[in-house]
């Protein structure tokens, strides 16, 4: 297979380019940028968490549209669904991950900052939520039987995609409504630009990183259908013998 | 017949099967009346204090004995393969599922109806805000609940654990309408703040989870 063997070759390109752009991002980040004149060290963490947070919002569109495309095909052209299916998938867990290392290294930060590791601020009641929501996507998946796993879990996902607007108001309402105690700093004043490099480079590393994480997993779960498929015809083949 | 012909079928279906078993609404009303002793047990309020927690204990109370009903809504149509008749029939499908929404709507506010002086009597409360406002909260916050939970019921309908899927999926969606219900109950106990921005959430969650509730319901019906 020649076509394989090129898309072999451009994955491992790919990955070997991304994991270059982490290592330079790292050293921009953690060695060549300057310490933050107010937080000293710890704002160093935010070269890792502000990427993710922003990719980690990212990702779940990328999760609708698939599983709206799904729809649309499941009854049209299922061949093309179940592909639709297997990006939804890969996106949700790619999702689930990188709100995981968004909400992980922001306690880490807040535990230092603000000395407590967490509170019920606007933000991070919403990153939680949007975590739930996905993790409640997976657990479905996981729980539900084979043959209609991908119908539901698109529903689902529907659901959740209307939902997360919702959510951030809400969220937004409740704490404009019972004020959170007042920590301080942390206004959005800006990067210095000696600090735009490092954090440029990180949200192109952990881009990549990503969108490498996806196809890696789209492509499992691509050949978990087909060879899901090979069976089922198997089974199908068998059972005709059978009755001749 | 009509649109709504097949749904008042199905409403008066569902509340006949109800009415001979009353087994839902039993279990609900005991199950949210233990709910509220556990609670007063566990937090032995005072009278200011349990104006401001008593919104969130109903809501919880409610939510929770809603689950369980909503679990056997759809189990007694799969006695004999009803619903796979319900499949083959030319009737729309959202109007089965209209019609059993409304009849757990009728359950769950018969529910409220016997739980609110209740929990007036455990918990010392009388409204000091606009008390009327009930009147507006607790069919949307009822319907919130009740719709969502009523599609997805059906949807893990053919899942394993299908009773521990329920809750996985209807907390994480429903939590803007959990705290928009709780807000507005706690809003009208206090009369520390105006409800009206959380009534407004209540309208606009109702409103769009309700039109994709049956925009996808035949989708989630026939899914195989």
């Amino acid at each position: 297979m020649k076509r394989s063997r090129i898309l072999g070759l451009v994955g491992i390109v790919w990955l070997l380019a991304s994991l270059g752009v982490i290592a330079y991002a790292t050293r921009l980040g953690l060695i060549l940028a300057p310490v933050d004149a107010l937080q000293g060290n710890i704002f160093r963490i935010i070269y890792y968490h502000v990427p993710t947070s922003m990719l980690s919002l990212l990702f779940p569109y990328v999760n609708l549209v698939a599983s709206l495309f799904y729809l649309y095909w499941r009854q049209r052209d299922p061949l093309k669904a179940l592909t639709a299916d297997a990006v939804a998938i890969s996106s949700a867990e790619v999702t689930v991950v990188y709100a995981t290392i968004c909400l992980w290294t922001g306690m880490l930060w807040g535990r230092v900052a603000w000395g407590i590791w967490w509170t019920w601020d606007a933000r991070l009641t919403s990153m939680l939520l949007l975590w739930l929501l996905y993790v409640s996507y997976l657990m479905l998946r996981r729980l539900s039987s084979t043959g209609q796993t991908h119908t539901l879990a698109a529903v689902l996902s529907v659901f959740a995609g209307i939902d997360v607007p919702i959510v951030y108001m809400s969220i937004r309402w409740w704490r404009t409504q019972h004020p959170a105690p007042v920590f301080g700093g942390g206004g959005d004043s800006g990067l210095d630009p000696s600090m735009r490099p490092a954090f440029w480079f990180n949200v192109l590393g952990w881009a990549m990183w990503g969108i490498f994480l996806l196809v890696f997993r789209y492509m499992l779960e691509r050949r978990r259908q087909e060879s899901e498929q090979d069976a089922a015809l198997q089974a199908i083949e068998a059972s005709l013998e059978i009755a001749q | 017949m009509s649109y709504l012909g097949h749904v008042l079928t199905h409403l008066r279906k569902d509340l006949q099967l109800e009415w001979r078993s009353r087994d839902s609404i039993n279990g609900m009303l005991f199950f949210s009346l233990l709910v509220v002793v556990v609670f007063s047990l566990a937090f032995d309020p005072t009278a200011a204090m349990s104006r401001q927690i008593a919104g969130g204990i109903l809501w919880v109370a409610l939510l929770f004995a809603s689950i369980t009903a909503l679990n056997q809504a759809w189990t007694r149509e799969q006695r004999n393969r009803v619903l796979d008749a319900q499949r083959m029939s030319p009737a729309p499908p959202s109007a089965l599922f209209l019609g059993k929404a409304i009849a757990n709507l009728l359950f769950v506010a018969l529910v409220e109806a016997v739980l609110a002086p209740l929990f007036i009597v455990f918990y010392n409360l009388h409204a000091l805000g606009q008390g009327w406002l009930f009147l507006v909260v607790m069919p949307l916050g009822t319907w919130a609940l009740v719709c969502n939970g009523t599609f997805f019921a059906a949807l893990g309908l053919r899942t394993r654990n299908r009773e521990l899927l329920l809750p996985l999926i209807l907390f994480p969606i429903s939590i803007p309408a959990l705290l928009g219900m709780m807000q507005a109950t706690t809003a009208i106990l206090t009369g520390e703040f105006e409800p009206g921005l959380w009534i407004r959430l209540l309208i606009a969650y109702n409103i769009a989870f309700t039109t994709v509730c049956l925009l996808l319901f035949e989708t989630v019906l026939s899914a195989e």
